[in-house]
């Protein structure tokens, strides 16, 4: 199976690998996957509170050529938007921008997951209610 | 001189040697006869052909070339060998043991056969990819007329104890059928020797080409007869009818003599390079081989790296290096190796694994290159991995409780 280029070049130049601090009040965490299904991801945001914006986003990912782009854009697309508005990023946009085949749409549920769970992780810890979201049914 | 891109998926198949489409060439153009065409000369160079290659082939596996049926690849001759033992010995049992890391064309046909009325034991194997000969001589039943287990494993290139695993068949009445499609021409086999009795392999897997495999089948203590699978002309004493592929069978005749020439001096490289590939490759941390190192095929290295994932590790580089991965990420199952689950891996070491397969004309500076290649991209993508970094700091993974999707 070919890839296209544009997850090539995430691959080969991925976009804010890195760490932030957990603990952080200010920084959300999420991690979704499992190493048995082959693919984990962690992605985090850190939130200005007093601007609500997300002025950073790194991510690890343990997963396929695809896993790793879908992370790396979602880190791209975060940095310089309000929480609210990266709610608002669905996996079909990934899939789109990257041109995933059907086989690996899995990757993007799994960043639009990532992105979901980083950000509850951030409201929970600012003393917020946790937003349910409906089960993601591509797999 | 380094030669891009690297071809180490030689278990998949191996490129032509030039001297087999050398030999096959005439058969295409001015010898294009039908070997069943008794009549004329046409017919008679092709029959020629075939009782030449038939005698190169037997040869190779120390076989009688009257025990030869040809047939379209290995696939067909695991068919015909499985399916037309239960049909040919349907009044003497049902039964035929095999195990769980047989490859597919074994596996599907056994399933074919539960389908239709017949039973089959699926044996599991250690860690080491071996089957417990005491558990296969329980698992022999009164009803069992076949035992199904491959000489080497496709995955792991791991060696069954083949010869031990014939005397419990011959002690107990039972016929031994095995998949000899990796081992054929890479190691020594010997019908006799080892005791088989039904065995299926394939020219492309030794440098032949595609589309042409047999079956041997013992003609002599015992006397076995398989119940063909394909009707029509009569062709190969009735066993596997359909027009012979003269030039084919002249490549897979010659295959098999290059590779009775020339095996112990490609085993002594081949293994050289792999052992020195392992090596290499095992000192990166966290670096597992799987399977047996001991019984196993001497080109053939199947390595886990671990909080790395295979398909992702081979995008890395397989613009330049061909190589398989027990990763099934690209499947729509997303299920990893059977054969490496059956060892007892956790799916998260399945996931990260590479098969080696090296062969015939792979080389010292290509070893070189792919060692530095896969060394170089396992520690860029474990800086990637978030498994990677909770390993780093201690943390026991499968304490996690994964958020499964």
């Amino acid at each position: 199976m070919a890839y296209s280029e544009k997850v090539i070049d995430h691959y080969q130049n991925p976009k804010n690998v890195g760490t932030l601090d957990k603990s952080a009040k200010n920084v959300g965490t999420g991690l979704v996957g499992a190493p048995e299904c082959g693919d984990v991801m962690r992605l985090q945001i850190e939130v200005d509170d007093a601007t609500g914006m997300i002025t950073d986003a790194k991510f690890k990912t343990f997963g396929c050529g695809s896993a790793i782009a879908s992370s790396s854009l979602a880190t791209e697309w975060l940095k310089g938007k309000s929480v609210d508005d990266a709610l608002k990023i669905d996996n079909m946009d990934i899939v789109e921008e990257l041109n995933l085949p059907p086989v690996k749409i899995h990757c993007s549920v799994l960043a639009e997951d990532a992105i979901k769970s980083a950000i509850n992780d951030y409201r929970v810890k600012n003393g917020l209610e946790e937003i349910k979201f409906e089960e993601s049914v591509v797999h | 001189m380094l030669k891009l891109p690297i071809y180490l998926d030689n278990n998949a198949t191996t490129p032509m040697d030039p001297r087999v489409l050398e030999a096959m060439t005439p058969y295409f153009l001015e010898h294009f006869g039908n070997a069943a065409s008794r009549n004329h000369p046409f017919g008679w160079e092709a029959e020629e052909a075939v009782d030449y290659a038939r005698e190169q082939v037997a040869k190779l596996i120390g076989a009688d070339p009257k025990e030869i049926i040809f047939t379209s690849g290995a696939t067909e001759a695991d068919n015909l060998g499985i399916k037309g033992v239960y049909e040919m010995y349907a009044s003497k049992g049902n039964h035929i043991i095999t195990a769980t890391t047989e490859h597919k064309a074994v596996l599907d046909t056994c399933k074919h056969i539960e389908k239709i009325g017949g039973e089959v034991t699926y044996m599991q194997v250690n860690a080491e990819g071996l089957i417990d000969l005491k558990e296969l001589e329980a698992a022999i039943k009164p009803t069992t007329i076949l035992i199904s287990l491959m000489y080497a494993n496709n995955e792991i290139g791991v060696i069954q104890p083949i010869k031990e695993i014939s005397a419990i068949a011959r002690k107990n009445g039972v016929l031994l059928f095995t998949d000899g499609t990796q081992a054929v021409g890479k190691i020594p086999v010997d019908v006799n020797k080892d005791g088989i009795d039904l065995m299926a392999f394939t020219a492309h897997k030794m440098y032949g080409p595609k589309g042409v495999g047999a079956l041997y089948v013992r003609r002599k203590n015992p006397r076995v007869k398989v119940t063909a699978q394909i009707d029509g002309g009569g062709h190969e004493r009735g066993m596997r009818s359909g027009t012979l592929n003269v030039p084919g069978i002249v490549g897979f005749g010659k295959a098999c003599e290059i590779a009775m020439l020339d095996m112990d001096e490609d085993t002594k490289r081949i293994s050289k390079m792999r052992d020195y590939l392992e090596t290499e490759l095992l000192k990166l941390e966290e670096a597992y081989v799987n399977g047996s190192r001991e019984h196993r095929l001497p080109h053939v290295a199947n390595i886990s790296f671990k909080h790395v994932e295979g398909e992702g590790l081979l995008m890395g580089f397989n613009k330049n290096i061909a190589l398989s991965s027990g990763s099934a990420c690209t499947s729509a199952s997303l299920e990893p190796s059977y054969v490496l689950k059956a060892l007892g891996l956790g799916d998260d070491l399945a996931h990260s694994s590479l098969r080696f397969g090296l062969g015939r004309f792979t080389t010292d500076e290509q070893i070189e290159y792919t060692i530095k290649a896969i060394s170089e991209t396992v520690l860029k993508l474990r800086e990637m991995s978030p498994l990677w970094e909770m390993y780093k700091e201690g943390i026991d993974l499968s304490t996690i409780e994964w958020a499964a999707h």
